[in-house]
């Protein structure tokens, strides 16, 4: 497993650092700035946001796409008496998340106005930046927890100061839900890093010095795998701990949503795999049917409830349970197609669903109402929008060509060896997708446009310069996706060699395709 | 030419893309020619690619490109890859020769529609998914234009999306085509685990060598019969096609006719050896469907009044026997009869908008009749397409219908009556639908009044750009018939063609008692063809006997609005009722541990908001300070 031990060369620039501390820096900036100044304090949080989406995009074309293990490792100690260091790392399975972040603040900072108090506003936009960047890259458990707790403050901040109507309770019920899953972690994190002491000889909270050196016994492991991963099944959040999510998504501001789908369900579906399946592979075999299942209910449930919302936003937060749902089942199929599919499709969700959002924001801006019941005949009155809004949604459904297919249908047809009920039920969901997607669809664009939507102005310019990389994603990532499976498949690789080290279960290797080079090594 | 195969896709797409990017600019009718231009150019490379092919030795008529890695990940290998053979060719010549012809009609048919151009940026888009479609070297390379030709379809048949029906009927057409999609999707899963791969070569490689088969083979047969079933509208899944008539009359003679719905037919003929090697019950239920479908249909066309509801019901029934010649091991047969069937039901369906065009967007029969005075080429083609459909020698249809009927019977008799009392009723109702529209009395003079808002109302003639494609096609539907007579081996030349993709799968029925007396069948098949034509005359025409069209028949059996009811009512409700249990029940017990908490405990009623805010903001300086001293450290050490 050397794959995984963190030796790096020397990396002249410590690229993985800076991508923490320049949003960072930007958001002290931007909180210190003066109140006189706006259009100051704005292009300082445009350029910091730039600037770090430009190191994201220089860190993937850094990467090397052969290699499984963690890579520009940048590691320091801290407090060494407690074995708690600065250690960040890349891997195939974060990378794209990061890249996902970069590009996607600079985007909502330009393409979201909060209109008022917009200081503070930018201010948290970074803070949260940069959690959810170290979140993505740390690989010290303490590390971890800070930065996977910092992003709850900006998030609740932001939901609770720029959100709509009922704001404060959707902030609450959103910090409280996930404080109490972090609370566990927590604890999780604690005695993880106590029991692995009697393996390793001396306490450390290092990620992967833990997953190579302890030895957990199967019941310990299991306990400590559940406090992690409860707190990771909330902000996936996987039935039946969802109930958050359609609060907080529809009263946050448009930027909140957007990155809150964007990235930010992603630490968790993100954290099963890092924190879950990597650090105790026989807890994650061991349970692997209840979360199948419940991801499977998830997908279900998420489209059912999203066909019967009369609320836009709504609709497309229950459809984020859903998809979010074809992710947790890739991830517990354990298959290097369905765990690459699922990695993708955290990417793609991200994508699309970030322009989802972006787009009943931007209805909302010109209607100031989300009830899909109050809009009518859109498209007769602004059929580029109409158009943008069609092809974020087909990738949403999943229509093969665009980037939403190929997550859903590795994940598919990765897990169907492994999991084959669990697809023939889950596969249903793409039914289901085009069901309340159509339909919604359907009530809001077509039809003749009444008089309080015939008004309904065209996509603007600098709307259409927010949504091109999106679309432009959607439709690469959906015709080209091996350059991103070509780097996220190493990693998986060596993750699922680790289970099947780890545990008695065994991945299946196709043995029809005699050509392939890589077999069982 | 064989290299040049990528072209034969890329043309369409082109024309979609730059239609996409100066639509506007080219308007009309720069924006139809382009488009036309550019399928008829796929015709020219696909000719050329058809007789490089018939050139090389039978063996060798199987070429592949491959454009780059499309999903490489773990064993599964993907390429975007096309195929060229007999099979993929044929589909693609007919595909873009009767495309072409359809753009062409469709420029003077959209003349003066505000969205002209965006008409045919659909439309060679669909043609683009099509190819992709039948081209496809491997299955997913084939459901990528599976279900881009159903995202077009719900693009054009709610073209006119102001209109709530059209509207309606494009979402229904994509929702029921899903269903039919999970069943391609779990064949392809299927057959991936089986055979490793999702080529065709591979996956039927796997079917010839005994390594796919039994209940693997009869899985993966069935679930792909389910995506067919959908995509080619056969029971129970058809509803959707009639709906589609919502869009314009090209669209269903292109999409709804001729091309699309003929895609679950071609991917039964693609992986055949599987078919053949699955327990025999398979086949014989494809069969069953197919005839089963083509019946019912046939029954519920004899009592429209739309004109093109009549021709919609024929489809679902055509493509019925076409399954019907799958389930009978008659690929060739399928194939035959899905070729001429692209010919008369395109002609049929661009006559039917040429009445419509010309009747200024009438539709209903009743308000037709002697149309053939003023519109003397529409209704001599359409008579073409009606004996070619009808089963009248030597008219194409006849030929094809025949050789299904003759495997049928190979394979049950049973199939073959019930296959002949379709046939009866299809002679039956399509003259009807032409003595209705062209003979008779004319019924439009006394509906003049209720026009006036179109003037003084009189039908006229299509412009040349419409009738030419009639002519053409009419021509083809007339001649068809030569690919494939019944006299002697000789003129074989579609099975001999489809030899080399057929030949695992393709029943064997020499020495049958059917084989053996194909011309007595050839004869039954005349006097049934010839019944139901005078019968309809009688009825129709002399109106000697009364007709019996009861209300059940124009309702299609109630089989659609028992669907609508079932959805409308207890679907409805049950899916409200897990919107209601999520919100009730899943997050009232998490408000509900919150009240709990709160009314408990004095200290915990400080963690509400206000509380919350302060422990956020606390949490956060908490951790900035603890990162900024991490930092001063770190840059000391």
């Amino acid at each position: 497993m050397s794959l995984f031990a963190a030796s790096s060369p020397a990396v002249p620039f410590p690229v993985l650092t800076a991508l923490v501390l320049v949003p960072l820096i930007g958001a002290v900036l931007t909180a210190i700035g003066s109140r006189h100044r706006p259009e100051i304090t704005k292009l300082v949080a445009l350029v910091s946001s730039v600037v770090t989406a430009g190191m994201s995009l220089w860190l993937l074309a850094e990467f090397d796409s052969h290699e499984g293990g963690f890579q520009l490792v940048s590691k320091h100690s801290w407090i060494d008496s407690w074995g708690i260091g600065w250690h960040l790392g890349v891997d195939g399975i974060s990378l794209f998340l990061v890249v996902l972040t970069g590009v996607l603040f600079p985007l909502v900072i330009v393409g979201c106005d909060p209109h008022h108090d917009e200081k503070p506003y930018l201010a948290w936009l970074l803070l949260l930046e940069a959690g959810v960047m170290g979140s993505f890259l740390s690989l010290d458990l303490v590390l971890f927890f800070l930065f996977f707790e910092i992003v709850l403050v900006p998030m609740y901040f932001l939901i609770g100061g720029w959100g709509y109507d009922q704001r404060v309770y959707a902030a609450t019920k959103f910090f409280l839900y996930t404080m109490v899953g972090s609370a566990l972690m927590l604890v999780g994190i604690v005695t993880t890093a106590l029991l692995a002491r009697d393996d390793l000889g001396r306490l450390t909270f290092d990620l992967v010095e833990i997953a190579e050196g302890s030895n957990f016994a199967a019941s310990t492991g299991r306990w400590l795998f559940f406090a992690f991963a409860i707190a990771f099944a909330v902000k996936v959040p996987l039935f039946p701990l969802h109930t958050w999510l359609p609060d907080a998504h529809t009263q946050a501001p448009t930027a909140g949503s957007v990155i809150l789908a964007g990235v930010l369900l992603k630490l968790g579906t993100y954290g099963l795999l890092r924190f879950g399946v990597y650090l105790f592979p026989e807890a994650a075999v061991w349970s692997r049917e209840v979360f199948l299942t419940l991801a499977v209910i998830g997908i279900i449930w998420g489209a059912i409830a999203a066909t019967m919302q009369s609320d836009l936003k709504r609709l497309v937060a229950y459809s984020s349970v859903a998809h979010l749902g074809f992710i947790v089942l890739g991830t517990f199929a354990f298959t290097s197609e369905a765990i690459s599919g699922g990695v993708m499709q955290m990417v793609n969700h991200g994508v699309s669903t970030g322009a989802l959002f972006l787009l009943v924001g931007m209805i909302y801006e010109r209607r100031h109402t989300r009830q899909i019941s109050e809009l009518k005949g859109l498209q007769k009155v602004a059929p580029i929008f109409a158009a943008a809004f069609m092809v974020v949604m087909l990738s949403s459904i999943g229509v093969p060509g665009l980037n939403g297919f190929v997550g859903e249908f590795l994940v598919l047809i990765g897990s169907f060896s492994t999991a084959r009920w669990w697809v023939v039920i889950g596969a249903t969901g793409v039914i289901l997708a085009a069901l309340y997607l159509l339909w919604a669809y359907q009530r809001v664009f077509h039809g003749e446009p009444d008089e309080a939507n015939s008004s309904f102005r065209e996509l603007r310019l600098r709307e259409g310069a927010v949504l091109f990389p999106f679309i432009a994603l959607i439709v690469f990532c959906g015709v080209y996706p091996k350059p991103m499976l070509d780097r996220i498949e190493p990693s998986v690789k060596s993750l699922l060699e680790r289970v099947e080290e780890k545990t008695d279960f065994v991945v299946p290797v196709s043995d029809h395709s005699g050509h392939g080079e890589e077999g069982e090594g | 030419m064989l290299d040049l195969l990528w072209l034969i896709p890329a043309l369409p797409l082109a024309g979609f893309v730059i239609i996409l990017l100066f639509g506007r600019l080219l308007g009309e009718p720069k924006a139809g020619y382009l488009a036309t231009a550019m399928v008829a150019g796929s015709f020219v490379v696909a000719a050329g690619v058809f007789f490089d092919l018939l050139n090389n030795p039978e063996e060798e008529r199987h070429h592949v490109q491959s454009l780059f890695s499309w999903m490489p990940v773990g064993s599964l290998k993907v390429d975007l890859a096309f195929l060229a053979d007999p099979l993929s060719i044929t589909m693609v010549l007919f595909v873009t020769g009767i495309g072409s012809l359809i753009h062409l009609y469709a420029t003077g048919y959209m003349h003066g529609d505000p969205k002209f151009s965006k008409f045919f940026l659909y439309l060679n888009l669909f043609v683009f998914s099509m190819l992709m479609l039948v081209m496809g070297e491997n299955l997913l390379v084939t459901f990528l234009g599976w279900e881009g030709v159903g995202t077009c379809s719900y693009f054009l048949i709610s073209f006119w999306h102001t209109r709530e029906s059209a509207a309606t009927a494009g979402k229904k057409a994509f929702v029921t085509n899903r269903v039919g999609d999970w069943g391609v999707m779990m064949g392809m899963f299927l057959a991936f685990g089986a055979a490793g791969t999702l080529s065709y070569e591979g996956i039927n490689h796997a079917a010839e060598e005994g390594i796919i088969s039994g209940v693997t083979a009869t899985a993966i047969a069935l679930m792909l019969f389910i995506g067919a079933c959908g995509k080619s509208a056969q029971l129970p899944l058809y509803i959707w096609l009639p709906d589609a008539m919502e869009g314009p009359t090209p669209v269903s003679a292109l999409i709804h006719a001729a091309t699309m719905v003929t895609a679950g037919v071609f991917l039964m003929t693609r992986v055949n050896p599987v078919i053949e090697v699955a327990y025999d019950w398979a086949p014989t239920l494809i069969a069953i469907v197919g005839v089963a479908t083509a019946l019912f249909a046939a029954t519920i066309a004899v009592a429209q009044n739309d004109i093109k509801k009549v021709l919609a019901y024929s489809t679902v029934s055509q493509l019925g026997f076409m399954f019907l010649a799958v389930g009978s091991g008659a690929y060739v047969a399928a194939i035959f009869h899905m070729v001429t069937h692209a010919f008369f039901k395109a002609l049929l369906f661009l006559g039917s908008g040429s009445v419509i065009h010309g009747m200024h967007h009438e539709q209903d029969m009743r308000k037709m009749g002697a149309l053939r005075l003023l519109m003397p080429i529409t209704a001599l083609t359409f008579i073409v397409g009606w004996l070619a459909i009808a089963g009248v020698p030597p008219f194409a249809g006849f030929w094809s219908k025949d050789e299904i009927l003759l495997y049928a019977f190979a394979k049950s008799p049973i199939l073959y009556v019930v296959g002949m009392i379709t046939a009866l009723l299809t002679a039956y109702y399509m003259t009807r639908q032409v003595i209705m529209v062209f003979f008779g009395e004319a019924r439009w003079h006394d509906q003049s009044d209720e026009h006036g808002a179109h003037g003084d109302f009189k039908p006229h003639e299509s412009p040349a750009t419409m009738w030419m494609p009639l002519v053409v096609l009419a021509g083809l539907s007339i001649v068809g018939g030569a690919m494939q007579l019944p006299f002697s081996k000789d003129l074989h030349f579609l099975e001999k063609w489809l030899h080399p993709v057929v030949e695992f799968g393709e029943a064997d029925i020499k020495g049958t008692w059917a084989y053996d007396n194909k011309y007595v069948l050839l004869g039954i098949a005349i006097v049934v063809a010839l019944s139901g034509i005078a019968a309809s005359v009688l009825v129709h025409g002399k109106k000697k006997v009364a007709a019996i069209e009861p209300q059940v028949l124009a309702d299609g059996w109630h089989y659609d609005s028992a669907i609508s009811r079932f959805m409308g009512g207890p679907g409805r409700k049950s899916f409200d009722a897990v919107a209601w249990t999520d919100r009730v029940v899943v997050d009232g017990a998490v408000n509900g541990v919150g009240r709990v908490v709160r009314t408990t405990g004095s200290f915990v009623r400080r963690a509400q908001t206000g509380a919350v805010r302060n422990y956020a903001a606390g949490v956060g300086l908490g951790v900035v300070a603890l990162l900024v001293w991490f930092f001063l450290r770190g840059v000391v050490l």
